[in-house]
């Protein structure tokens, strides 16, 4: 059957693959593209552990057909740190301890981030209703809320 | 799922005729928060999937100059959120919409979807029905309209036609002193289905209740629009009577079934209670507008 061929931006670089037709494009991404950070969890659209942006909208990329990312701009998380430099959401989860498996936090660090680039300064009301749809087995989420609410804190420090 | 096709057309006609001519081996894809998932499952093995995002109608949010609006079949909820004007005239669609699923399902999920995925307890859904909002759907044969109550036929059957795709909703102008609400009642915060869901929208003109809608969902086969409650509004000043023949009439319309969310006794009890505060909070908007 006839491979689909897609031309989409991945952190911010043009990429092409080919795609079955019903593929999702979490399977794409990490078994084509072999850009494995983005993880599988249910697959159902529940957990947020295959969180990504879709031209800057939070989505699970399982709930997505490959097909579908023709022409669009993609993030993961793969492209959060900048080199050597971890975005500081990522520098805050580990001095916070915000992780233990380790499994949800790529989609946790990716909705996070998105949650501050819309909303600087949110409650932990806010917070905690924006990652309703990122489970985490490990931690109690407490550590995570924390660490969200630091880093946006500091990040607004540096903005002034 | 070797023998899918995926399709992304730029306009309606096309996706009409390749969703006639698959005859029933097609599926929509609009948020595929639904479709995916039944893939997934192995509920569905679509020979073709038709993407209707690329069609500008699917997505367009549009104030007509009447003051109504139409909102595409595939638009996603956090777009409805996003628009500068629509929460503020149907802040009660917005919230049912808004209540799909998490900040990831909203990026996709829409309220069309919602509408044919045809569960029960869709959440959009009694919010739609009591805003009065009128689908436009397209098939071989045209266009037409129908009210948002008539489109579900039961559990994951709508009465679309084969080969008609859902296009639009368009809800109407709002008089002055109108007011609309949803609230659904789950065991947890977030991120559950309905046990009984309850939209209503009203209209109130000097104290008195002039216009009223209510459509109940999670407790009967399709979600329903009962009149008896709109009827035991209008008229009234939402004094505890009314409140009471209104809550009443919900009571009675309800056919639910019994399931680990919910007895038939319990989901029948809620929708009462639901009811009333419902309207509490449509009639509070009411007063501000």
């Amino acid at each position: 059957m006839a491979k689909l061929h897609v031309a989409t931006t991945i952190n911010g670089e043009p990429m092409e693959f080919l795609c079955d037709p019903g593929q999702s494009l979490l399977d794409a991404l990490r078994g084509t593209l072999g850009l494995t950070g983005t993880k599988e969890g249910c697959g159902t659209g529940d957990c947020g552990a295959c969180s990504i942006t879709l031209d800057g909208r939070l989505v699970c990329s399982c709930l997505m057909l490959a097909a579908e990312a023709e022409g669009r701009e993609i993030a993961t998380i793969e492209g959060m740190a900048a080199g050597e430099d971890l975005h500081p959401l990522q520098q805050k989860f580990l001095e916070m301890a915000a992780l233990q498996c380790g499994i949800c936090t790529p989609g946790m660090l990716i909705a996070a981030r998105n949650l501050l680039e819309r909303n600087p300064d949110p409650t932990e009301t806010e917070v905690r209703f924006w990652l309703a749809g990122n489970l985490c087995r490990c931690t109690g989420y407490d550590k995570i809320v924390r660490a969200v609410m630091e880093t946006a804190e500091e990040m607004r420090g540096a903005a002034r | 799922m070797t023998d899918t096709r995926y399709l992304a057309p730029q306009t309606l006609d096309e996706a009409v005729g390749a969703f006639a001519a698959a005859a029933g081996a097609a599926r929509i894809l609009a948020g595929g928060t639904d479709l995916l998932v039944q893939m997934r499952a192995g509920l569905l093995r679509p020979g073709l999937i038709i993407d209707i995002k690329k069609i500008e109608e699917m997505t367009a949010i549009v104030e007509e100059p009447d003051g109504g609006f139409r909102v595409g079949a595939a638009v996603s909820g956090a777009a409805l959120a996003e628009h500068p004007r629509f929460g503020q005239v149907w802040p009660g669609v917005l919230e049912a919409v808004n209540l799909i699923g998490s900040t990831q399902v909203q990026g996709r999920a829409s309220p069309g979807g919602n509408l044919c995925n045809a569960s029960p307890a869709g959440d959009s859904v009694p919010a739609m029905i009591a805003a009065g909002a009128v689908v436009t759907v397209q098939g071989p044969n045209g266009r037409r309209q129908m009210p948002v109550e008539a489109v579900p036929a039961g559990p994951g059957r709508t009465n679309l036609t084969p080969g008609e795709i859902l296009v639009s909703f368009a809800l109407p102008a709002r008089p002055k002193g109108s007011g609309d609400a949803y609230l659904r009642m789950i065991p947890r915060t977030e991120m559950d289905i309905a046990v009984v869901g309850v939209g209503v929208s009203l209209t109130i003109q000097g104290g008195t209740v002039t216009a009223a809608r209510v459509g109940l969902g999670a407790v009967a086969p399709t979600v329903l629009l009962v009149a008896d409650a709109a009827d035991a509004l209008i008229g009234s000043k939402l004094d505890d009577a009314a409140l009471e023949a209104a809550a009443a009439a919900c009571r009675a319309a309800c056919r639910p079934i019994d399931d680990k969310r919910g007895t038939i006794v319990y989901r029948t009890k809620v929708a009462g209670v639901l009811l009333k505060r419902t309207v509490a909070i449509a009639a509070e908007r009411a007063g501000r507008a």
